[in-house]
């Protein structure tokens, strides 16, 4: 009874395969799962490659086409080169996201630590990428244009606190809207259980207006999972511009 | 009103063979005007999309603001760590970090140009 209706119950990380640290845990087991879904996915709808795609394959296409535009639109043609990394980021948040939607599963990007990995990744690419092509020119970007030498300092450490501030505010968005809103559903349904075992018959009856909102709030976290997964992409592509054009 | 001389074959004129050319402009205006009615259309659908966009903006705006406070707490802490200046570090980089949040507010809102811009 406790343990299901406990909200929290659903983040636990359990051992699948061995013990101690490098445990294969059930978290490893989505995160593969996610991996062999988008494999086998792709796989399956570029196989036939007929000229007029068929349901998968302009499934294909339109993920494709939805990328490469958010790309194009972001970071221009000079960002197409990340298009991989994009698509990849894209396609893991979107499908894991998706796959914790489906009832007793496991939400890969409830973890902070698995979006701080993904947001880390994107923040050590632009570091890398921008001083591999601009050099100590990257730096320019915490300096903006016209302004007095003497607030410099001031403004210098602004900008470079922002640019810090990146990745936390990057990962924490998608790690908190996933969690809160497991959370929110498992809260709501726990209500119709609860009232129910405490209330009988009529109990059921007031727990209707529960389930209503849990049923409401389920189809609002199928936008949240395809938003967020949006979101991390587009701001992704927006830091990639930053370091292909730090001061333009 | 003027489909019927645009789209339909004219019936009080005969077609022939010879007149292959004016049967393809005639096509050609007809696919035009469609193509014109959907583009109108899909202007016309674009607002949902724009409403999704609205409000991943606002998730990102308290986000941005909260992270920029946290970095600039942290980066103080660390120097008073290191120099032993506490809680003065501390105390200056968390109003820096309360501006950054202000300024990351600002850009994520369109308020503010992008930095080198």
């Amino acid at each position: 009874m406790a343990a299901a209706n406990d909200p929290i119950h659903q983040f636990q990380i359990v051992p699948l395969i061995g013990d101690g640290p490098i445990a294969f845990t059930n978290s490893a087991f989505y995160m593969g799962l996610t991996v062999a879904v988008i494999t086998g996915f792709l796989m399956l709808a570029t196989s036939a490659r007929t000229l007029v795609p068929g349901r998968f394959q302009s499934l294909a296409e339109l993920s494709y086409e939805f990328v490469a535009k958010t790309v194009q639109d972001s970071a221009g043609k000079e960002g197409m080169k990340f298009f991989p990394f994009v698509f990849s980021l894209f396609m893991f948040i979107l499908v894991s996201n998706l796959i914790g939607m489906i009832p007793y599963t496991f939400t890969v990007s409830s973890h902070l630590i698995v979006t701080a990995a993904l947001a880390l990744s994107v923040f050590v690419t632009v570091l890398v990428v921008g001083f591999a092509k601009h050099g100590v020119g990257f730096l320019r970007l915490f300096v903006p244009h016209g302004i007095p030498i003497f607030i410099l300092p001031l403004v210098v450490a602004i900008e470079v606190i922002s640019f810090l501030s990146r990745p936390i505010s990057h990962s924490v968005r998608l790690f908190a809207n996933m969690l809160a809103g497991h959370i929110t559903l498992k809260v709501l349904a726990g209500f119709v259980t609860m009232l129910s075992a405490g209330l009988g018959a009529l109990g059921l009856l007031i727990g209707i207006i529960p389930l209503a909102l849990a049923v409401a709030i389920t189809a609002l976290e199928f936008l949240v999972a395809f938003l967020q997964a949006y979101v991390f992409t587009i701001l992704t592509c927006i830091y990639i511009n930053d370091a292909l054009h730090p001061g333009h | 009103m003027t489909q019927s001389s645009d789209g339909k074959p004219d019936p009080t004129q005969p077609e022939t063979e010879g007149d292959l050319s004016g049967r393809r402009e005639r096509l050609d205006r007809e696919l035009k005007r469609r193509s014109d009615l959907k583009t109108a259309e899909d202007a016309g659908t674009r607002n949902p999309r724009s409403d999704a966009s609205g409000l991943s903006l606002a998730m990102r705006v308290g986000s941005e603001f909260v992270a920029a406070i946290i970095v600039g707490g942290i980066v103080g802490w660390g120097i008073d760590r290191l120099a032993g200046s506490s809680p003065w570090g501390m105390m200056v980089f968390l109003m820096l970090g309360f501006a950054a949040g202000v300024l990351n507010v600002m850009r994520s809102a369109g308020l503010m140009k992008k930095p080198g811009d």
